[in-house]
């Protein structure tokens, strides 16, 4: 067998530090990558700006009127477009890791010297770069057709934190549906059938109350309600924030711990 | 990067990797010294894509081992991946990028520093004849364009060892002699490189060595010189306009042959091996297809091709069960199933 020589090998074995560092770099590296491509395809910019813009004013102006909340709309309607603008950032992860996958960029990145993680960890900080400027362009929409922030500043960044954090989990879902589907087409009508359901059915657009009860049992008990109620609550000030705030956190952390090794086998195995 | 290695630039000793019940490799041996230019050529699923997976890391074997630069890719797989460089058959470029942020930001997960990531970039974009476009998006370039930009990229890490999987594969015949004119460059710089590829006159271009994957075996190996003594003597071949009369001109040629004429049926071209009879064998092929009353075009006598070596293997394969081809030159061989006439390295 080729017995390796020591004074040979240990110029080449970085060490734990430095190897750390080569990640982040590595991780930066593809994230800047990301980003570039980002802003020079239109059809991205439009469906990470464009659309959540058009559902606020749609919501706002054409079906608001006919839906009863307590208090005003705009206010009820705010955070709940912003945590539906953060799930659906997680299509764009999934339809780029996919498309990555199939054009062979994966497999080219994964025979150079850079770190493993990187193409994973790039994508994920990119598209939470990315996720951040919609909500951000949102509440500035919000702001023009009268939305306001009304429990201070600490609790309004809390909110949009609690919307990115959110939104970083469902990347990971996305991520691992991603890599594992494969497929570009597949992947985004697969996000299709479990993001709308799953944003449209909380209480993210109407009040849970105005359902069938069957579907009430389904709303109340999944994790965008509560983590809308959470938001809902930041951001207004005037409802109770704690329940919803912990289950959220819970569902977060279940969601975090149980797709991010996913992802990362899925990212392995991707051949 | 300095280190000498003693041995061969890739050394692969029974490698077999199977994908469920399909066998992709049955036990792979190769030695490539350094320097060398090693093509390895077979029909779409051969192996040639496995074996190339397996040596750059992205696919561990099932059994068997794998060296680059005396690095094991199972054992030392971060290793094998400074020393290499990979440009597959998809340009793996970021599209969107332009030619020069593409090799820039390759150069960063290198590890290069900004102001070395840049000049290499440059370097490289001279040296493909890409610097008129260095600044425009890479979607706007040509499929040759592409394609040179996705082997620069490969060349950041100035790897020791290069591994090229089917790099002309879907380009015009003017981007195919530009991609042979830059590999005969780097093979000429001292690089090791590993080309696969599904056209023979590929291989014969640019290869010093070859060898012939079938049903993910090396089933010949040798020089294209050598494997064209394989077949022995001359080719005579002709096409059949009418293709109903295929068979009577196939009957009409065949005591003359050496071994089973050859047909391909999507040109209706006959090839047969008539050995070293030379223009005699032509004489009494125009007579005996005069005789049958068959028109054909373009009949010639020529040495033999790549392809007549690769028709010869793969069909005598077949036929023996798989034993080594190539070594009953000069004898009649049982006839072919039908199937394999119709097998062609392209």
């Amino acid at each position: 067998m080729t017995a390796v020589a020591a004074p040979q090998a240990s110029p080449s074995v970085p060490t734990l530090s430095t190897r750390a560092r080569w990640a982040t770099i590595d991780t930066l590296t593809i994230t800047r990558r990301n980003l570039i491509v980002w802003y020079r395809v239109p059809a991205y910019i439009f469906f990470s700006v464009v659309q959540p813009v058009i559902f606020v004013l749609l919501f706002r102006y054409v079906f608001g009127g006919a839906i009863p909340v307590p208090g005003t709309y705009v206010q009820f309607l705010l955070p709940g477009i912003i945590g539906q603008t953060a799930a659906f950032a997680s299509f764009g992860t999934a339809i780029a890791l996919a498309q990555e996958l199939q054009k062979g960029v994966i497999d080219r990145l994964r025979s150079m010297p850079m770190a493993r993680s990187a193409v994973l960890a790039g994508r994920l900080v990119a598209d939470t770069v990315r996720m951040l400027v919609t909500i951000l362009i949102i509440v500035a929409v919000g702001y023009a057709v009268g939305f306001r922030f009304t429990n201070g500043l600490v609790p309004a960044i809390a909110m949009i934190a609690l919307a990115t954090v959110f939104g970083l989990a469902i990347c990971c879902i996305a991520a691992f549906t991603g890599l594992a589907i494969g497929d570009e087409e597949s992947v985004q009508s697969f996000g299709l059938i479990w993001l709308f359901p799953l944003t449209f059915v909380s209480s993210a657009f109407v009040p849970i109350a105005t359902m069938p009860g069957w579907l009430q049992a389904f709303a109340n008990n999944q994790p965008v309600t509560f983590v809308i109620g959470a938001m809902r609550a930041l951001a207004l000030g005037h409802l109770p924030v704690q329940a919803d705030l912990l289950k959220s956190i819970a569902w977060l952390i279940a969601i975090f711990a149980v797709f991010a090794p996913l992802s990362v086998r899925a990212y392995k195995r991707a051949a | 990067m300095a280190q000498v290695s003693p041995g061969p630039a890739i050394l692969v000793e029974g490698l077999t990797k199977s994908f469920g019940e399909v066998r992709a490799l049955r036990g792979i041996d190769l030695v490539v010294p350094s320097g060398m230019v090693l093509g390895v050529l077979g029909p779409n699923g051969a192996g040639k894509t496995t074996a190339v997976r397996i040596l750059t890391t992205l696919l561990l074997p099932d059994s068997g081992r794998a060296v680059v630069e005396g690095r094991d890719v199972v054992r030392e797989p971060a290793a094998v991946r400074r020393m290499i460089g990979l440009s597959g058959q998809s340009a793996a470029i970021q599209e969107e990028l332009t030619g020069k942020e593409n090799l820039e930001l390759i150069g960063r997960l290198y590890h290069l520093t900004w102001p070395a990531a840049r000049s290499r970039a440059a370097e490289l974009l001279e040296g493909f004849d890409l610097v008129d476009a260095a600044d425009r998006q890479a979607k706007t370039y040509s499929g040759g364009m592409q394609r040179r930009l996705d082997l620069a990229a490969s060349l950041v890490g100035r790897p020791k060892v290069l591994f090229l999987d089917e790099p002309t594969t879907g380009l015009d015949p003017r981007s195919r002699l530009g991609m042979w004119e830059v590999i005969r460059a780097l093979a000429a710089g001292g690089t090791t490189v590993l080309l696969t590829t599904q056209y023979l006159d590929e291989a014969d271009e640019l290869a010093g060595t070859i060898v012939v994957f079938d049903h993910g075996q090396v089933i010949a190996q040798g020089s294209a010189e050598q494997l064209k003594g394989q077949i022995g003597g001359d080719v005579l071949e002709f096409a059949v306009p009418d293709r109903g009369r295929v068979g009577d001109a196939v009957a009409a040629v065949k005591p003359l042959s050496e071994g089973e004429p050859h047909i391909d049926a999507d040109t209706g071209m006959v090839s047969v091996g008539v050995g070293g009879r030379g223009s005699d064998a032509l004489i009494d092929a125009v007579r005996s297809l005069d005789a049958a009353g068959v028109v054909t075009h373009g009949l010639a006598l020529r040495r033999p091709s790549l392809d007549d070596v690769f028709l010869a293997l793969t069909g005598h394969a077949a036929e023996e069960d798989g034993l080594p081809g190539g070594r009953r030159r000069g004898r009649r061989r049982p006839p072919a199933p039908a199937a394999d006439t119709k097998r062609r390295a392209s």
